[in-house]
């Protein structure tokens, strides 16, 4: 660590009444950059679907009609990205992960996630990152149907956790007995990404 | 084996002016890691006070530069580290850094080609540190770049991509298109890359190509679903955008 170390000449623009919204290193922007590895994938709505697999006593699976038959909510949220911008007071509508989860009986040693995309991304999550409240599957955003580059039709959101987490095209959720690292969990990046510990890269 | 990014103190040695909005910072490192031609580093800075600031910048040079990189970074008019980073730092500055980061977007000789680069603006340093490294491991792969910038003078690199189009039997060919202005007697494109310009650049190339896609958002997404649409595998088209507050290249 460098501690106590000052770039010569910086004061810095801090941005006004930000203090214990922002967590550390990030600045506030009021774009939705987008960020991705590849292409965007296209999903035909009639060929989407949802499922929950894996340490389940059935799967279950959802069709794009279905899915827009459970519950849903808006959420108003700030989210991090581990690229340092964070946006705040974003509107989602979606399905709570605990609803998704409702349709399915955990194995108790079902206790970690592998969430899988359309496309090929992959990202992990401990269950408890996901229940309780703390995660949903949106496809609305700021009152529009969310668009492909912002991972359209449908996207995991889990505003505590850097926004890689917030897997975009997603297709379903893998309940496992082990932690097993997603795509950029296994390139250096932070298992878990918690952004008020700055857990940006591995080993953080 | 879990290895920890640790903040390094650098020491800028040369800064070097590519266009009118882009310099070149040359650093050496107490350690430095041997990166992969692609990644970036993430520069803090600190005030008096404590109040920090990050940003990522891909890494220019080549891994076989030896004790030092360089890190190509354009000045963002509201942007708080661009702008520290061309107008208080002088050589002889120290500024903290800590990298290399990311393992998608590179390319190593061992990955094969042909390569395919497109490049939107500052999106060419991180394809630059590729050819570079092309050049100095003696690699024979085919590459062909596409790079848009928006006038002559915005053109990063312009020499040294013009001497490395000369070199290695015509195996690296370099495309420009200029899309606000164009010189008299411009030869290149004058538009912004289209499907027909990517066909055109993208075809010759051969089947698979490795393609390497850096730039805004909008570039990058209307690039990469054109490639798709022309018949290049997903799997084998690597992107990394920067959204209109610049910044730096990757995500998630």
């Amino acid at each position: 660590m460098a501690n106590g170390f000052i770039s010569r000449g910086f004061t810095g623009r801090r941005q006004a009444n930000m203090a214990g919204r922002v967590p550390p290193g990030q600045y506030v922007t009021p774009d939705f950059p987008v960020l991705s590895a590849g292409p965007t994938p296209r999903v035909p709505l009639d060929e989407w679907q949802f499922r929950i697999e894996g340490l389940v006593d059935e799967p279950a699976e959802w069709s794009w009609e279905a899915f827009l038959q459970l519950p849903s909510r808006e959420v108003v949220v700030d989210i991090h990205c581990v690229t340092k911008w964070s946006k705040l007071d974003t509107r989602w509508e979606g399905v709570s992960v605990d609803t998704l989860l409702e349709a399915v009986a955990i194995e108790p040693r079902g206790q970690f996630a592998t969430v899988y995309c359309y496309g090929g991304y992959t990202t992990n999550l401990p269950l408890a990152d996901l229940s309780d409240g703390k995660a949903f599957v949106a496809y609305r955003y700021d009152g529009q149907p969310l668009a492909p580059e912002h991972g359209g039709p449908a996207r995991l959101v889990v505003p505590h956790l850097y926004f890689w987490k917030s897997a975009k095209w997603v297709n379903g959720i893998r309940l496992m007995d082990a932690d097993r690292l997603g795509f950029w969990e296994s390139l250096g990046y932070h298992h878990r990404g918690d952004p008020w510990q700055e857990q940006r890269y591995r080993g953080d | 084996m879990e290895r920890t990014l640790a903040w390094q103190i650098a020491t800028v040695t040369a800064i070097r002016p590519e266009t009118p909005r882009v310099k070149s910072f040359t650093l050496t490192l107490p350690n430095l890691l041997e990166h992969r031609a692609g990644q970036h580093y993430d520069v803090r800075l600190t005030a008096p006070d404590g109040y920090q600031a990050q940003r990522s910048y891909s890494v220019a040079s080549e891994p076989e530069r030896k004790g030092e990189i360089e890190l190509t970074v354009e000045r963002i008019e509201d942007g708080e580290v661009s702008t520290y980073m061309h107008d208080v730092l002088v050589p002889g500055d120290q500024i903290e850094v800590r990298g290399p980061i990311g393992g998608y977007f590179v390319w190593q000789a061992h990955l094969g080609g042909p390569l395919l680069l497109v490049a939107g603006g500052s999106g060419i340093v991180p394809l630059m540190a590729m050819l570079r490294y092309r050049a100095a491991t003696g690699s024979d792969v085919r590459a062909r770049l596409l790079y848009s910038s928006r006038t002559i003078s915005d053109v990063i690199y312009a020499d040294e991509l013009a001497d490395l189009a000369g070199q290695d039997n015509g195996k690296v060919e370099i495309f420009h298109t200029l899309t606000r202005a164009q010189p008299t007697g411009w030869s290149g494109y004058s538009r912004r890359i289209d499907l027909q310009m990517l066909t055109e650049v993208a075809e010759p190339v051969g089947p698979a190509p490795k393609t390497y896609i850096c730039g805004p958002t909008l570039l990058v997404e209307s690039v990469a679903n054109s490639l798709v649409e022309i018949g290049l595998d997903p799997a084998h088209v690597k992107t990394e955008r920067f959204g209109p507050t610049g910044g730096v290249p990757r995500g998630g």
